[in-house]
């Protein structure tokens, strides 16, 4: 966090610096004399300000190999269809993106091609828009950037054709606010970057994930909308993750998650709301985590933990509507269960103390039974399996027998 | 003329009709008579149509019936134990049977006759059994049809409906209605019967004319009459405790 | 056979029962669209009471007023009627007054809370669908068996029992095999075995579009797709009426040739 603000502070110390010098602002009009941005840049020097008219921009790949300020006037368009190579190349540091329309960059097998590729420091790039661009915006081996306040909307097919959003690779603090992403293969991606701070996105009909984190440390997010992607947010093998005050809604289909966590350790997932997810929270191999005061409603599966997790705590949770709380396929207790609220909890609480009396068991036969052999699903809702759930319940036999909130709350957590 | 010709039935194991001929004279009354079990409703429900026979035909006015229903139009039929849903009034009852049957009907003067005008707007379920009874006598009795077959027309009535019924009975008869009836009331069949039919285990064991029977017996009580033909079949076979089946009779 | 159904009709219009029936659906559905948290919530639980109560009331009423109408039905059979008329109009009679109660009870509620305006229509069209031809089947399969068995007692004891097979033994059957074989490729079996039974197939027609298939992994997606494509639509529907009309049929063949 630290080194991120002395990141941002750098940034803006360069800025302020090179206006106070002498800036110019240079002016880009389709009608007027000078009328490419590949030009401005050439002619600017370090500090100024590129001013671009609208219009439609049909130029070769826009280096900017100078710390200036490249802002649009009314969404000026940068057209990408037909060309084999990245729109806008930032290869300086302390460069500013702001207010562009870039579009039809092109599918390619080979080259992750996108319509802003930041290869530079301390850069911002904010208020854009990106349509149909096959990698929208993609730092790599750079630090101190903030990516705000775009919109991102690609047209995905399939997740072989289709690139990412926001792609960040080898990146140091870097900061992704207020951003919508759509339509692309996953929403945020992150591989070998740490301290990013994810906060306030929006990222919605993405393929495959709404964020992705792959060997990434030390991050977070928080106060995002995961809604109706293939996987809200996948976390993999990564460590110190925080993740709170998230939505998770609506990724339901036959492979979807709200969060899916796979070798990861040490992480807090704490205020996130999980809403209609097939699966709330996947966990495989997933250590040392804390789930507290998450609220999870109505998701086919709350908490689908496999037997590989362990030394997890999940407390002060709601529970509510899921047609499972719990699936785990573990045969026994590795995890801590304390302290939540589960709806369809039936116990009672002599000494009003809010904490009910018997433990609360959240892996009843039927989930039991799914986990073993998937098909037996159909049964769901069923009468049979109503009273095999009862049954179970009064004399266990196959649910594992320690497998329970020994403390569970009476009453709703109000939030 | 109804026509009767080999008729066999079985239900399960049990024999109720060993091959019975029959033929019913038209515009005569015709009682059938026997002890429980002989087989009266059998035959009965046979011309009905009710129970299929094993074996045998059927004829009315020499046209086969079996498997037909088109010539039920010219039955009416009286069961033995009626009921109808619970929850149709009288009135609903009639305009059904009126609509199902299409046929003309002169339901107020039975009506009038059997003294049910207050129950019309009444539902069956609220009914004694004696109204139920004459209700059912309505229903079968108020179309006009030249055959008219009675399962035991008088249970469950009161006398003065008695009276009643055996002159409409006379009255349909007057008419050239052919009617068959069953019962164990021997004095109605003194009074009305033309014929008499006596079936025994599955056979006919007597048919002819009322007076017929009362001769051959040598005795000018019917009652006494039949109790004799029982006694005497039965000693024949059994040699012992004849009036044993005389009881059996339930006259 | 249409004046025997109007007259068995107009008599059940006249019966307690049907408005018992009536205002049970009546309770039940306005009190759970009032305490369910969702319009979905609500459906899914009248999955539930739909897959279990009509078949139990189709059986036992349905044996119930057979018996009842037995002697009704010996006039019936005197009077010039073909028996196919008569016994396919009484069934007809019951069968289309309780599926009406049904309609009618759950169904007004429902129009109370605007459901034509909800992303749960159709749900709640595939569900008072399911449940009149769940309806037409236990009444049927109810009347065979009334037919069959002159004994009351017996007849009542056979349709309880099969009522208990189909909705609760038959899923016990159906984990027993999926555990005894979980080694095997089950897919096509366990969709198989679903569909035989008519109230299996009624809950999954329904539940596919609810939960069920996204539960299922690869499996469901498979089954949800199928049923939800016009080929599934129309085999779960064929195997419906197969259910309906096999019975059926069987119960007019007999009735055809029974000594009343």
């Amino acid at each position: 966090m630290r080194k991120l603000l002395f990141g941002l502070l750098g940034a803006f110390m360069l800025i302020g610096v090179g206006s106070f010098a002498d800036s110019d602002t240079i002016r880009v009009s389709r009608e007027g004399k000078l009328n490419s941005i590949s030009t401005a840049i050439q002619q600017a020097k370090d500090g100024d300000v590129i001013l671009i008219s609208p219009g439609i921009y049909d130029e070769q790949e826009v280096v900017v190999d100078k710390s200036v300020s490249i802002i649009g006037i009314d969404y000026p368009v940068l057209e990408g269809a037909g060309k084999k190579h990245d729109v806008l190349i930032v290869k300086h540091d302390s460069v500013i993106i702001n207010g562009l329309r870039i579009r039809n960059v092109q599918t390619d097998y080979i080259r992750d091609l996108s319509a802003i590729n930041v290869q530079a420091n301390h850069c911002i790039v904010e208020n854009n828009r990106l349509d149909n661009t096959f990698f929208g915006i993609y730092l790599q081996k750079c630090r101190g950037n903030i990516v705000r306040n775009n919109i991102v909307e690609g047209e995905a097919k399939n997740e072989i054709s289709s690139g990412n959003a926001v792609h960040l690779w080898y990146c140091q603090n870097t900061s992704v606010i207020n951003n919508s992403f759509k339509n692309h293969r996953d929403g945020i991606y992150l591989e070998f970057s740490d301290s990013i701070e994810i906060t306030n996105n929006v990222s919605e009909g993405n393929l495959r994930y709404g964020l992705h984190f792959m060997f990434s440390n030390h991050n977070v997010y928080s106060g995002n909308t995961f809604k109706s992607n293939g996987a809200g947010v996948a976390v993999m093998f990564s460590r110190h993750i925080i993740m709170k005050n998230n939505d998770f809604t609506s990724n339901w289909g036959s492979a979807s998650y709200g969060l899916l966590l796979k070798e990861i350790y040490d992480g807090e997932i704490t205020g996130n709301r999980f809403t209609s997810n097939t699966i709330g929270i996947y966990g495989e191999s997933a250590n040392r985590l804390i789930v507290a005061d998450n609220d999870f409603e109505r998701n086919g599966w709350a908490l689908r933990i496999l037997g590989s997790c362990a030394d997890n705590t999940f407390t002060h949770n709601n529970f509510i509507g899921n047609s499972f709380d719990l699936g785990t396929n573990a045969s026994q207790k590795t995890n801590v269960y304390k302290n939540n609220f589960w709806a369809s909890y039936s116990g009672y609480d002599l000494n009003h103390d809010g904490v009910g009396d018997v433990p609360y068991k959240p892996v009843n036969l039927f989930s039991y039974l799914v986990e073993r052999i998937p098909q037996s699903i159909l049964l769901h809702r069923g009468m049979f399996i109503q009273v095999l759930n009862y049954a179970e319940k009064v004399a266990p036999i196959f649910t594992p027998e320690d497998l329970a909130d020994n403390a569970p709350l009476m009453k709703k957590i109000k939030r | 003329m109804i026509k009767i010709e080999n008729i066999t039935k079985k239900f399960g194991r049990l024999d109720v009709l060993k091959g019975i001929d029959l033929e019913i004279s038209p515009g005569k009354i015709t009682a059938i008579l026997g002890p429980n079990g002989s087989g009266k409703s059998t035959l009965i429900k046979s011309v009905l149509g009710m129970v299929i026979p094993d074996s045998g035909n059927i004829s009315i006015d020499g046209v086969s019936v079996l498997g037909d229903w088109k010539y039920r139009n010219k039955i009416s039929y009286l069961p033995q134990i009626a009921s109808f849903p619970e929850n149709l009034t009288v009135k609903n009852l009639i305009r059904m049977l009126k609509d199902i049957r299409q046929q003309p009907a002169n339901e107020s003067f039975l009506i009038s006759l059997f003294k049910i005008e207050e129950f019309l707007d009444k539902r069956i379920k609220h009914l004694s059994g004696g109204t139920r009874q004459k209700v059912n006598l309505l229903l079968a009795c108020m179309f006009n049809n030249p055959i008219i077959i009675l399962d035991e027309p008088t249970t469950g009535l009161d006398p003065v409906s008695v009276v009643n019924l055996k002159n409409l009975i006379r009255q349909q008869k007057e008419e050239g209605t052919t009617i068959i009836f069953t019962t164990h009331i021997m004095s109605l069949v003194d009074d009305l019967a033309d014929e008499i039919v006596f079936l025994l285990e599955g056979n006919i064991h007597y048919q002819g004319t009322k007076e017929q029977l009362k001769e051959k017996n040598k005795s000018k009580d019917l009652e006494l009459a039949i109790a004799n033909m029982l006694v005497e079949k039965k000693e024949i076979k059994l040699d012992s405790k004849p009036f044993r089946y005389v009881e059996s009779l339930a006259i | 056979m249409w004046k025997v159904w109007q007259y068995s009709a107009y008599d059940l219009l006249r019966s307690r029962w049907t408005y018992i029936y009536f205002a049970f659906f009546l309770i039940v559905s306005f009190s759970l669209l009032r305490m369910s948290s969702s319009l979905m919530m609500a459906v899914v639980s009248l999955v539930n009471i739909v897959n279990i109560l009509i078949p139990l009331i189709g059986t036992i009423f349905g044996a119930i007023y057979f018996y009842n109408s037995r002697e009704f039905m010996e006039l019936l059979i005197s009077q010039p009627l073909k028996r196919r008329s008569l016994f396919l109009g009484h069934y007809l009679g019951l069968a289309s007054s309780l599926a009406g109660s049904f309609l009618l009870g759950m169904g007004i509620p429902f129009v109370f809370f605007r459901i034509w305006q909800s992303d749960q229509f159709g749900n709640f069209l595939s569900l008072m669908f399911t449940g009149i031809l769940l309806t037409f089947i236990f009444v049927g399969i109810a009347y065979l068996i009334a037919l069959l068995n002159d004994n009351k007692v017996k007849g009542f004891g056979i349709a309880i029992v099969v009522w208990l097979f189909m909705v609760v033994l038959y899923d016990g059957l159906f984990i027993l095999l999926l555990v005894a074989f979980e080694d095997y490729p089950l897919e096509k079996f366990s969709l198989a075995a679903s569909f035989l039974n008519p109230v299996d197939l009624s809950r999954i027609f329904v539940m596919l579009k609810l939960d069920i298939a996204a539960l299922m992994g690869y499996t469901g997606a498979v089954f949800s797709k199928f049923l939800g494509s016009s080929n599934g639509i129309f085999l779960s529907v064929a195997l419906m009426l197969i259910w309906i009309f096999v019975p059926l049929l069987a119960y007019l063949r007999i009735a055809r040739k029974k000594d009343f």
